[in-house]
């Protein structure tokens, strides 16, 4: 079996293959995405920080709950985890938690990480848990048809709110800030190099980190609301957003025409879960 | 650090709940994640003290869903691990549970039992989650269950459970409940060296060879860990021998069928019973957990009404001793069953007595135990 190499990304002897494809789970392909998802630019922008970090592959472990985000973990050769709605969070806490030679990844939508997993979310950032938790939001529920979500913007037409929905969405950032991450970032899918550079800032620290991924669901949630094509929609996002490193999350809500924040609002080293809990129980053991 | 810590072998006067705790420490359980609720909250508090003693950890999760996810995670990561609970909690569990099964994850789930529906009697005891633990969490799927009924089983159950967890790669419930947790007796903790740690079955195959799902020769898969390099995925939807998901009937009746036939054809090495004084006897009660306690009274005043019976009682209650309860069926007048419920274990005595013999319910609602007159008002029809 070819395994990811840490080195590179091209495999040498095969220059015919998708440049990725070492990290990729070829016998998975064709993917389920719709043409024009953001979700594969996402995915590349996140192995090629994995490849420029240099981590050992085969020390990564990725969860994923359900959703399109959530076969995310299904199409990544590494250590993978497809579990429940909404609890790829507390998979994860334990898998980290009992090895902790693990870079262990979350890697999730909108509707599984804040709404049914959204105590989970806020519960691993209070406790900076060791987990980067990757949340691509498409203010929707695309698997399921289109539904409305806790992201989807106020007015935005879903097939489960036909006349808008007039309930306040979640402000992802401010809320990873508030309950106590140690580094929040938020990017459109074509913000890819400098995706990919959180990601590898993300990558090469420890506790809670959480990057929002703000990506374009060309099936249900543009086509609801008369966005265009996903390739629209996705340069909408780009060419609407703001990069404003440090800015108040507080300001981060998304409104429908509205325009997008994005930047690294948070960079803190807070000590992580594990660390702070096994240090202070040792010392208490007597460094046993 | 470690080993001498693991066993606290010795005499103890203990109460089930803390009992249950050294079990599972006795097994090499190296992780706990759960939520207070009581009745069961004494094992979480005994093994918030005892995992660091050997480099485990125990975290109290934001609610029983994450809890059942993060023993599952964390048995993936390597570790023997555990959670408790009692009434609303083990419904919140049975989300994930399923996920436990379906991912063929060992670990451990003791729960408490106290009276419901709903938040029902926190305080007091009921056995009426029998089913629940049969049946619980959607889908087709076979499930061990244990019935401590003394803080002595208590410690040697869960220490059990782990074992049967690891060789047949399964959740395995330890179905306990208010009176035999909070109950105090004597406990015999033998020596460390007579309670080794069952093994992890980890696969003798390399990276390429492997196939999270492929079956052995006994019928259950081999495992690895995250971080083996072996690059597996796991999923909780349907899925074939590499772990993927296959959406349609013929992987669904693979996969449904392995699991249930996993526990099926180990039945007679899982199930454990104890019978008492079945010999020549009229009518047998069937029993578990605290209800067997209270029909040793009942079974003296029967004796020595001049009463001719005997107790079967289950200390594997799933999968169901369906051929022993058959054969017994036709050796006895009657079967009884007392359990602290208006009939969950009573329907399987029913059906697997098949018109060999009369069944009787003694019922109860919870909250507190039977009466043993009650009991032996039922033995004397019963004997007839």
């Amino acid at each position: 079996m070819t395994r990811p190499d840490a080195t590179t990304i091209v495999d040498p002897m095969d220059a015919e293959k998708h440049p990725m494809s070492r990290f990729l789970r070829e016998d998975r392909m064709p993917h389920i995405w719709c043409s024009s998802c953001g979700l594969g630019t996402t995915l590349t922008c996140f192995i090629m920080a994995v490849v420029e970090t240099g981590i050992d592959p085969q020390k990564m472990a990725v969860v994923s709950g359900i959703g399109c985000t959530g076969r995310v973990a299904g199409y990544l050769n590494f250590d993978s985890f497809h579990t429940t709605h909404g609890r790829a969070i507390p998979f994860a806490t334990g898998l980290a938690l009992s090895n902790p030679e693990l870079k262990v990844v979350v890697y999730s939508g909108d509707g599984d990480i804040v709404a049914i997993g959204g105590n989970h979310f806020i519960h691993a950032a209070r406790r900076n848990m060791d987990i980067l938790c990757v949340c691509v939001n498409n203010f929707t529920y695309g698997m399921t048809g289109g539904q409305v979500g806790p992201t989807t913007p106020l007015t935005a037409k879903a097939t489960t709110a036909p006349y808008g929905s007039f309930e306040f969405p979640f402000n992802i950032p401010y809320l990873a800030v508030a309950s106590g991450a140690n580094y929040v970032a938020r990017w459109t899918a074509l913000h890819m190099r400098r995706l990919k550079r959180s990601f590898q800032e993300a990558l090469n620290k420890k506790g809670f980190r959480v990057i929002e991924i703000i990506s374009p669901c060309p099936t249900a949630f543009a086509r609801k609301n008369r966005l265009g094509t996903g390739l629209d929609v996705l340069k909408y996002y780009h060419a609407n957003s703001i990069i404003q490193h440090g800015a108040d999350p507080r300001d981060a809500t998304i409104d429908m025409g509205g325009k997008i924040i994005v930047g690294k609002f948070l960079d803190e080293d807070r000590p992580c879960y594990r660390d702070y809990v096994t240090e202070n129980v040792s010392r208490q053991l007597g460094g046993k | 650090m470690g080993e001498d810590k693991r066993v606290l072998t010795g005499e103890h006067f203990l109460n089930g709940d803390h009992a249950s705790a050294e079990g599972a420490m006795a097994a090499g359980c190296k992780f706990f994640g759960g939520y207070p609720i009581t009745p069961s909250s004494e094992i979480a508090e005994r093994m918030s003290e005892r995992l660091p003693e050997v480099g485990g950890i125990y975290i109290q999760m934001e609610d029983e869903l994450a809890s059942m996810n993060a023993i599952l995670g964390a048995a993936w990561g390597g570790w023997k691990t555990m959670t408790c609970t009692s009434g609303p909690g083990f419904s919140l569990m049975m989300e994930n549970l399923g996920l436990g099964i379906v991912l063929e994850t060992p670990t451990v789930l003791v729960n408490i039992q106290r009276g419901g529906p709903s938040t029902g009697l926190p305080t007091l005891v009921g056995q009426a989650d029998m089913m629940q633990a049969r049946w619980g969490s959607h889908g087709d799927y076979e499930i061990i269950a244990l019935a401590p009924s003394s803080p002595q089983e208590m410690f040697d159950h869960t220490y059990k459970a782990f074992g049967l967890a690891e060789q047949y790669r399964v959740p395995v419930l330890v179905m306990s409940d208010e009176c035999v947790g909070h109950m105090t007796e004597k406990v015999v903790i033998p020596p460390a060296d007579e309670l080794p740690v069952y093994p992890r079955r980890y696969t003798k195959q390399k990276p390429g060879e492997y196939l999270p799902f492929q079956v052995g020769k006994d019928g259950i898969p081999d495992m690895v860990k995250a971080g083996d390099g072996y690059n597996i995925h796991v999923t909780g939807l349907t899925h074939d021998e590499r772990g993927y998901p296959v959406i349609n009937a013929e992987a669904q009746d693979v996969m449904v069928r392995h699991l249930m036939d996993k526990i099926n054809n180990n039945r007679d090495k899982i199930i454990e019973v104890q019978e008492i004084d079945i010999e020549g006897a009229d009518a047998v009660i069937v029993s578990y957990g605290i209800s067997s306690r209270t029909c040793y009274r009942a079974l003296d005043m029967a004796r020595e009404a001049g009463l001719k019976v005997g107790m079967y009682r289950l200390v594997t209650v799933w999968p169901f001793p369906e051929r022993q309860i058959r054969e017994l069926a036709k050796k006895v007048k009657s079967l009884v069953m007392v359990e602290l419920n208006f009939g969950q274990v009573y329907y399987e005595v029913e059906r697997c007595a098949c018109g060999n013999a009369r069944t009787y319910l003694v019922p109860h609602a919870g909250g507190d135990i039977h009466d043993p007159a009650d009991i032996l008002a039922v033995l004397k029809e019963a004997v007839k």
